[in-house]
C-alpha cells in the first residue's frame, strides 16, 4: 500500500536528472508531501498523527517483551528525566570517571594554577593558550586566530578551561568561549590541559545540557572530550591516543 | 576502490559460504562477546544509579525519536529556518543521485579534487565515495575501521567497527601493503599490536588532515530548536573533518532530527552505552552552522529522504526510523554472531539491517531484500537490546508477510502447497486422526524426495512407535 505513492521516485541506481544544485527546490517540497502522505495514512488518534511507538511502561517496570499495537500518544512536555541518585561528592566522582578513560587528574588551589599547569608541561615543551586564559602559562604562544592547521600541528600542548564538566561520565564540555579558545587549538596540539573549576561540575548529562543552552543558543560550537582520543576498532579493544591529545590532563581547581 | 555490495547473493546463500570461515567467526565471537560485557556492565550501572534505570532511559530516548517523527515536516522546516539562520545553507536529495550530485557540485566548486570524511553511514548507503570517485574527487576515510575497510579495498561489516571481520595481523597485512599508495606508508616495523597500528593511522592520515580544503560528515542527531548538528566519535577524526576544512557538508538522514536541545539527554546517554560500551564517548562535536574564526567558514547540510518516507509510511515498520545506529542489536544477535555482516549484502548488517532495507527500498523486487526478514531466529535478543525499544522481531515478521502478500499470484510454491494440505489435515478430527496412520509413510517419503530443501538445514523428527491416539485408547489414557 505504501508502494503507490512512489511511482515518481528514482531508485539509488535509477536515472535522475540531478547534476547539480537546481532540483534542491523541487527536492524538498517532493519530501515534505511525502512526509505529510506518511503520516496522513494512519489509524492513530483522529486529528492527530498516528503513534510512531507502541505503550511504553513506565520508567522502573519491565518491558513487556512484546508490546501490542496502537498505544496511547506520548507527549514530550510530561517526559520525565531520569536522574542520577544524590551523589555526596561530584568531584570525587568526577576524578574517578575521569581517570577511568586514562587520563590524569590533579588537584590544585586555584590560586596556585599556574604552578600546577607547569608541572603538567614537559621540560621545553611549547604551548599555546587562548588569548582570555585568566591563568598565566609563562612562555606560551597566545593564539590571535592566525596559526594555521600546519602551524599548531607543531605545538606540544594547549592549555584551556571548560564550560561544565560531568561528573557521571567524567566528561568536560568546551563552548570554545572565555579561555577556551577556537576548536582547533584543542585538537592538534598532542597534549591538553584542561583547568576545571570545582563548581563547573555537575552531576549528569541533563544537568550539563541545561547549562549549556545559552552557549548553544548564542550559535557557539561545543565540544564534549571525555579522556584522550581512542579507538576500539582493532578486535574492539581499546587503545588511547589517535587523532586528537593523546594525553590529556584535568586539573581540578579548588 | 570498487569493492561493493551490488549482486550479493540472497542472505542464506552468502551467510552459508561466511559459515565455512573459521577465522571470521572467531573474530566475530571475540569482538561481540567483548562488546555485550561492557554493555552488561554499564546497564546494570545506570540500572543502579539512576531514578527508573536503564527502562527509563530507553523509553525517554523512544519519545524524544517519535516526538520528531510525529512532526516531521514542521521539524524539518523548523531545522532548514535555525540552520539557515546561524549560516548554513540547506539542501534537499529525494534519493542517492540527487545527493550525490550536490556534494559533487559543492566539492567541484571549490576546486577540490579530495576530501576527508566523518565515519557515515548515510554516506555508505547512498555510494557517495564512488559518486565522488566517477567526479575525480577522492574520498579518504578517516574513522580507523573505515580506512582498514578502504585500504583493503572491502565492504564494512558492522555499524560501528566496520572491520569487525578483521584481526590485528589482517589489519597490519593490510596497512604494509596499501598506506603507501595513496599517502603517507606504513613503517617497515610495523608489529600487529593495537596501539602500534592505531599509530601508524594517525601519521597516515595526519597530512590529509592539515592539508583538506572540504569535509565530508554525516550527523548522529540534528536539532531543530537551535540548528545544531551533532557528531559522535571517539578517536577525534571526526573533530579533524569538521574543524580544520574550510567547507563542510554533512549529509544528514531527515530521520535524525530531534525536536528540541533537551531530547539530546536520554540519546547521548543511551547511544555511547549501547554502542561502545562507555559511560561517554571520547569526544562529542556540536556546531549551529558557521562560527565566525572558528572552524569551517561555509557549512552545508544536505537533508536526505532515499526511502525513509517510504518507511514513515509503514505504520509498523516507522519506528525503524528511531534508530540512532548503536549497533547493539548486532552485537547480541545469534544469527549476525555466526555469519558476520557481509552476508547481509548492505551497509546495514544484522537485525536493524534485516527491517532497515526492506523498509527503505521495499519489498518484492529483489530476492536480495526479500531475504533479509527471515534472517533471524525471532529470539527477540534485538528488541531487548535496542536503546530507542525498536520492536525489531515484530517488524521482521510484518515484512514476512509483506514479502508473502507481494509474491501472490502465479504458480504456488511447494512450501504454499504443503501449508495447504496440513490446513486441511489439521483443520478436523477425523482427517487428523486418518491422516495419522500415514505419519511414518510420510516421513519416509518426505526425508527421499518429499522436501530435500528444508531437510539439508533442519531434522525432520523420527516417526514415533504410535500415534497419541492409540496410545490413549491402548492405555485408557495411561491407567492401564
Amino acid at each position: 500500500m505504501f508502494g503507490r505513492r512512489r511511482t515518481a521516485q528514482t531508485d539509488e541506481h535509477g536515472q535522475t536528472e540531478a547534476d547539480g544544485l537546481e532540483p534542491a527546490v523541487n527536492a524538498r517540497e517532493q519530501i515534505l508531501a511525502d512526509i505529510r502522505t506518511a503520516l496522513s495514512g494512519g489509524s492513530g488518534p483522529a486529528g492527530s498523527a498516528p503513534a510512531v511507538s507502541g505503550p511504553a511502561p513506565a520508567p522502573g517496570t519491565a518491558a513487556p517483551s512484546s508490546p501490542a499495537s496502537g498505544g496511547p500518544a506520548f507527549s514530550s512536555a510530561s517526559r520525565p528525566v531520569a536522574r542520577r541518585h544524590t551523589v555526596d561528592d561530584l568531584i570525587a566522582l568526577f576524578a574517578e570517571r575521569v581517570a577511568d578513560y586514562r587520563a590524569t587528574v590533579t588537584h590544585s588551589p586555584t590560586a596556585s594554577l599556574s604552578d600546577a599547569v607547569a608541572a603538567a608541561l614537559p621540560a621545553g615543551a611549547s604551548v599555546i593558550v587562548a588569548a582570555d586564559l585568566t591563568v598565566a602559562v609563562p612562555g606560551a604562544l597566545v593564539d590571535d586566530g592566525t596559526s594555521g592547521a600546519a602551524d599548531l600541528d607543531r605545538i606540544d600542548a594547549v592549555v584551556t578551561g571548560a564550560r561544565v564538566a560531568i561528573a557521571e561520565t567524567g566528561t568536560l564540555v568546551l563552548d570554545h568561549g572565555p579561555g577556551q579558545g577556537r576548536r582547533a587549538i584543542t585538537l592538534v596540539p598532542d597534549r591538553h590541559i584542561c583547568i576545571v573549576r570545582a563548581d563547573q561540575i555537575v552531576a549528569d548529562v541533563p544537568d550539563a545540557l541545561a547549562q549549556l543552552a545559552p552557549s548553544v543558543r548564542a550559535g557557539r560550537p561545543l565540544t564534549w572530550i571525555s579522556g584522550p582520543s581512542a579507538t576500539s576498532d582493532i578486535e574492539l579493544s581499546r587503545v588511547e591516543g589517535v587523532h586528537g591529545p593523546r594525553t590529556l590532563i584535568v586539573i581540578i581547581a579548588t | 576502490m570498487s569493492a561493493t555490495f551490488v549482486g550479493m547473493p540472497p542472505f542464506p546463500a552468502a551467510a552459508r559460504e561466511k559459515l565455512a570461515d573459521a577465522q571470521l567467526r572467531r573474530n566475530l565471537a571475540h569482538a561481540t562477546s567483548t562488546i555485550r560485557a561492557r554493555r552488561a556492565a554499564l546497564v546494570a550501572e545506570v540500572e543502579a544509579s539512576v531514578d527508573g534505570g536503564w527502562e527509563a532511559l530507553r523509553v525517554a530516548g523512544a519519545e524524544a525519536k517519535d516526538t520528531a517523527l510525529r512532526s516531521l515536516d514542521r521539524q524539518l522546516l523548523r531545522l532548514e529556518e535555525t540552520l539557515t539562520a546561524n549560516g548554513a545553507t540547506v539542501h534537499w536529495a529525494r534519493d542517492a543521485a540527487q545527493a550525490n550530485a550536490i556534494v559533487a557540485a559543492l566539492v567541484r566548486a571549490h576546486g577540490a579534487d579530495e576530501v576527508i570524511k566523518v565515519k557515515s553511514m548515510v554516506t555508505q548507503e547512498i555510494g557517495l565515495n564512488e559518486a565522488l570517485a566517477a567526479e575525480g574527487i577522492a574520498a579518504w576515510e578517516t574513522d580507523l575501521a573505515e580506512l582498514i575497510v578502504q585500504l583493503g579495498d572491502d565492504l564494512p561489516s558492522h555499524i560501528l567497527v566496520p572491520a569487525i571481520h578483521r584481526n590485528r595481523a589482517e589489519i597490519r597485512e593490510i596497512f604494509l601493503r596499501a598506506m603507501g599508495e595513496v599517502g603517507r606508508g606504513a613503517p617497515a616495523d610495523l608489529t600487529d599490536a593495537p596501539a602500534v597500528l592505531a599509530a601508524a593511522a594517525r601519521e597516515h592520515l595526519r597530512e590529509k588532515f592539515l592539508r583538506a580544503r572540504v569535509g565530508v560528515s554525516g550527523a548522529n542527531f540534528a536539532v531543530a530548536e537551535t540548528g545544531t548538528l551533532v557528531v559522535v566519535e571517539s578517536e577525534g577524526n571526526g573533530r579533524m573533518c569538521l574543524t580544520l576544512p574550510e567547507v563542510l557538508i554533512s549529509v544528514v538522514g531527515i530521520e535524525k532530527v530531534v525536536a528540541t536541545w533537551d531530547d539530546l539527554d536520554p540519546l547521548l546517554r543511551l547511544l555511547p552505552r549501547s554502542s561502545t560500551g562507555e559511560r561517554m564517548n571520547p569526544y562529542t562535536s556540536m556546531w549551529s552552522g558557521v562560527t565566525p574564526g572558528d572552524g569551517p567558514r561555509e557549512v552545508h547540510v544536505v537533508l536526505l529522504d532515499n526511502g525513509r518516507t517510504r518507511a514513515l509510511a509503514d505504520e509498523v515498520g516507522r519506528q525503524a526510523l528511531r534508530c540512532i545506529r548503536c549497533s547493539a542489536c548486532l552485537n547480541v544477535c545469534p544469527v549476525y554472531e555466526r555469519t558476520g555482516g557481509h552476508a547481509y549484502g548492505s551497509v546495514y548488517p544484522g537485525p536493524i539491517g534485516a527491517i532497515l532495507n526492506p523498509l527503505l527500498r521495499g519489498v518484492g523486487h529483489s530476492d536480495q531484500i526479500d531475504a533479509l526478514p527471515y534472517a533471524s531466529t525471532l529470539c527477540g535478543a534485538c528488541f531487548e537490546a535496542c536503546p530507542v525499544r525498536i520492536d525489531i522481531p515484530r517488524i521482521l515478521v510484518d515484512q514476512r508477510a509483506k514479502i508473502v502478500d507481494a509474491h501472490r499470484g502465479g504458480l504456488p510454491t511447494p512450501e504454499a502447497v504443503a501449508m495447504r494440505t496440513a490446513a486441511t489435515g489439521l483443520g478436523s478430527a477425523r482427517r487428523l486422526a486418518g491422516g495419522e496412520r500415514f505419519t511414518r509413510l510420510g516421513l519416509w517419503f518426505a526425508r527421499r524426495v518429499g522436501a530435500p530443501a528444508w531437510t539439508s538445514a533442519r531434522d525432520l523428527p523420527p516417526a514415533p512407535a504410535e500415534s497419541f491416539r492409540r496410545w490413549w485408547k491402548r492405555t485408557d489414557g495411561g491407567r492401564r
